[in-house]
């Protein structure tokens, strides 16, 4: 805390219902078992259309999205408390490529055109918009840009590759990053109907949905440019702030939900005559985990509340979010697998699909190393 | 503004107005910290003494005990507010110590009105410093499992037996003890009572005890047939572990609080010392393994911080959670990390004991390294702990220890 009066960490009543109305909603129409259905299936899409739609009509999709595009006008906040239950049955649906890299850098970046066209849209879950930043070689870092952008007569010509495009199969549009200047890259708004643009599906450990972007020599005009020339890290940076929160509240979700099996599985399974849970060893561990979670959700908490009251302390407090979150993820689903024993490493039982999504989530908007090293700078050290 | 804002800048007002200014900045103004009191108290500072007589004078020494003794009749909101804004401004409570914090509160709610009325007006004043009598050389996080004799003989008590790790034994005047008054009984929890005993009483003998740290507050304290007075017993006889055990809550809950510093101290404090002895590398520290712990560290700091803030605010908004059982484990662990660190970026500079070719704050840093390592001992241990989350929050069946 910056001050010392800590921003308010509690949810009010209208988002308690809301996270109550979301944990029913999505524990009954979207358990974690739909990964390995979508899996096996070779489904198309991914993640359920119709489900979406749901979502939409309830207004989830909309909830920050402001009244002037249709949606709800809520904060961030309350988009983190759909997040946080969305986060506990790992729901592939496009939470993090439309509500979190597209809506957000439309919100910070996008000209009236753009939000005008695309947000109600997006609101209505009609629209899909994801982000491509990620590269060959480039190892996750988004200011490692080899796609470019030449001026040509009436706007520019983009080349180049983005990789693991989340939901880039069937996004709507996609916001790609290319390099305008020896110094600067800007962000380009392509509809990949467009000539020259080539999507390959990906296959991930995580179930979320992927694909290779590849350009060549894609046209796009001046009015595609979303931010300013030359300027797309500086607002790359700020979105990532944002979707490293939500991402958060995803991972703090899917941290409880894998906690809460563990803990009721460890009370029923029975070895030497007495539930597995007695045992001092387990114990000890599971409140350790217990312990992390508590603590990474008042981060959530105070990193979503910033973004919408006091955006001076979101860099920190993101970088926190993001650190703590991926830890305490990873260390809920290590432990989770090693508490259920050897039906925790079949293919058989969810929870496993905790583990691959949080070796995903782990890696996704800055590990937490590169989240520490950003802490200690924002700290003068 | 509501009632309790108000209140708040009534409360700011006249302490900011009385507090003598050599004391701000001089605390972090935990329950523990300042003028402890009692009659052995050295204490010569005039100011400290001043702030004293000014908190007894206007009742608030401990503002939410009831007015007939001692206290100054506000609520547990108001006492909160007075407290925060002696932190604010970093000026001590005007009177620290066991009896305010810890005794009082057990006596105000299980003991009688003559003890009351006895013994809670001394400790309001500063007057009378009480230490506590728990642990015994068989009795660590097994409590239960104490010894100390006191058998019935008329209208006395007489002890036997010895307590150990009572703070601040030798400065204090009285003690309130965990004692055996039915060794049939069939539980260890049962036949154990609360009697409080003077320890100018004869039989008493108090021995300090010295830490890995050095100097300790820590004492030994043997009773050889003490003989206390029967009226000196708190609540019913052989029902004295719910009041230990009240007691012990409350303990937990202020030593994780009291750990609590500024937010962001441990993480200044720690580059403090990497600059003074590593030097800072165009503002970073040169080690990035070392530069990744630290803000590992100020992460973990910032996240309890915030995590004491969030449940305050599920207190005040009447529905408490159960994250306070985590206090006391994440911010002992805190205050170990913090150390560690601090002593880890001072190289050999940490290595002195005493004397020359080592300055005073890292003579004092490498002692209260020492001592940090008790704060996961010390007020139920941490593995204690865990059992307690494990049991009563996470509802995980009780096992063999």
């Amino acid at each position: 805390m910056s001050g010392h009066t800590a921003p308010s960490l509690l949810l009010n009543d209208e988002q308690k219902m809301l996270s109550k109305t979301a944990h029913e909603f999505i524990r009954e129409r979207a358990p974690a078992a739909r990964i390995r259905a979508f899996r096996d299936s070779n489904d198309e899409v991914g993640f359920s259309r119709d489900l979406w739609n749901e979502m939409a009509e309830l207004g989830w999709l909309g909830l920050q999205i402001p009244e002037e595009y249709d949606g709800l006008g809520l904060g961030f906040f309350d988009l983190c408390v759909v997040l946080e239950q969305s986060g506990r049955e790992l729901m592939p649906e496009p939470f993090v490529s439309t509500l979190l890299l597209g809506t957000q850098t439309l919100l910070l970046g996008g000209t009236e055109a753009q939000k005008k066209a695309l947000l109600p849209d997006i609101a209505a879950g009609e629209t899909l918009i994801t982000l491509g930043y990620d590269e060959p070689g480039s190892y996750g870092d988004p200011s490692k840009v080899a796609a470019v952008a030449r001026k040509s007569a009436d706007g520019f010509e983009l080349s180049g590759e983005k990789i693991q495009v989340l939901d880039g199969h069937l996004a709507d549009r996609i916001i790609v990053s290319a390099a305008t200047s020896d110094t600067g890259y800007t962000l380009f708004m392509v509809d990949p109907a467009h000539a020259g643009v080539t999507i390959t599906r990906q296959s991930r450990i995580d179930g979320l949905n992927a694909a290779i972007v590849r350009l060549d020599g894609v046209s796009v005009q001046h009015d595609d440019i979303v931010g300013e020339l030359d300027a797309g890290a500086t607002l790359l940076e700020a979105v990532f702030d944002r979707a490293a929160v939500g991402l958060s509240a995803q991972m703090l979700g899917a941290s409880e939900q894998a906690f809460a099996d563990t803990i009721e599985y460890i009370k029923e399974r029975e070895q030497f005559g007495v539930p597995i849970g007695s045992f001092q060893a387990l114990q000890h561990r599971a409140v350790s985990v217990y312990t992390e979670i508590a603590l990474t959700r008042s981060v959530i908490l105070a990193a979503s509340r910033a973004i919408d009251e006091a955006p001076d302390d979101v860099p920190r407090l993101a970088s926190l979010a993001k650190a703590m979150g991926s830890e305490t993820f990873m260390h809920a689903a290590k432990e989770a697998i090693q508490m259920h024993g050897g039906i925790g490493v079949t293919d058989e039982h969810d929870i496993g699909f905790y583990m691959k999504r949080a070796q995903a989530t782990y890696m996704t908007f800055g590990k937490p190393s590169q989240h520490r090293q950003r802490w200690a700078e924002l700290h003068g050290y | 503004m509501s009632e309790l804002e108000a209140f708040r800048a009534e409360a700011r007002g006249w302490i900011r107005e009385n507090a003598p200014k050599s004391l701000w900045g001089t605390s972090g103004s935990g329950p523990f910290e300042g003028y402890w009191g009692g009659s052995k108290c050295e204490e010569t500072n005039p100011d400290l003494l001043r702030w004293r007589d000014l908190g007894v004078e206007k009742s608030w020494t401990a503002p939410s005990w009831p007015k007939e003794y001692g206290g100054g009749g506000l609520s547990r909101q108001q006492e909160d507010i007075i407290h925060e804004e002696m932190k604010a401004i970093g000026v001590p409570r005007p009177v620290a110590g066991q009896g305010l914090a810890m005794f009082g509160p057990v006596l105000l709610k299980y003991g009688n009105d003559a003890q009351r009325a006895r013994h809670l007006p001394g400790i309001a004043r500063g007057e009378v410093r009480w230490c506590q009598g728990y642990s015994e050389p068989n009795a660590g996080s097994d409590l239960a499992n104490l010894q100390l004799k006191a058998e019935r003989d008329g209208d006395e008590f007489v002890l036997n037996g010895q307590k150990v790790w009572t703070s601040h034994a030798n400065l204090s005047d009285w003690i309130y003890c965990l004692t055996r008054t039915d060794p049939n009984a069939p539980k260890k929890q049962m036949g154990i009572s609360v009697i409080l005993a003077d320890l100018n009483t004869p039989g008493i003998t108090v021995r300090r005890i010295d830490l890995i740290s050095g100097y300790s507050p820590f004492c030994e304290t043997f009773f050889d047939n003490v003989r206390v007075p029967a009226d000196q017993l708190v609540g019913t006889e052989n029902e004295g572990w719910t009041i230990a055990k009240a007691i012990l809550g409350h303990e937990r809950s202020s030593i994780g609080r009291s750990i609590a510093r500024q937010p962001g101290s441990a993480q200044r404090e720690v580059v403090a010392r990497a600059r003074k002895h590593l030097g800072l590398d165009e503002g970073a520290i040169p080690d990035p393994l070392l530069r990744d712990e630290v803000a590992s560290l100020g992460m973990l700091e910032e996240a309890f911080h915030l995590t004491l803030a969030r449940i305050q605010q599920s207190a005040e908004s009447g529905t408490p959670g159960p994250e306070g059982s985590i206090t006391k484990i994440v911010g002992t662990e805190l205050k170990q990390r913090r150390f560690e660190l601090g002593m880890k970026v001072a190289g050999t500079q940490g290595l002195g004991w005493e004397g020359p070719g080592f300055d005073e704050d890292d003579l004092q840093y490498t002692r209260d390294w020492l001592r940090s390592r008790a704060s996961t001992i010390e007020g139920g241990s941490s593995e204690i702990q865990k059992n307690i989350v494990s049991k009563r929050v996470l509802g995980l069946p009780e096992g063999k220890k």
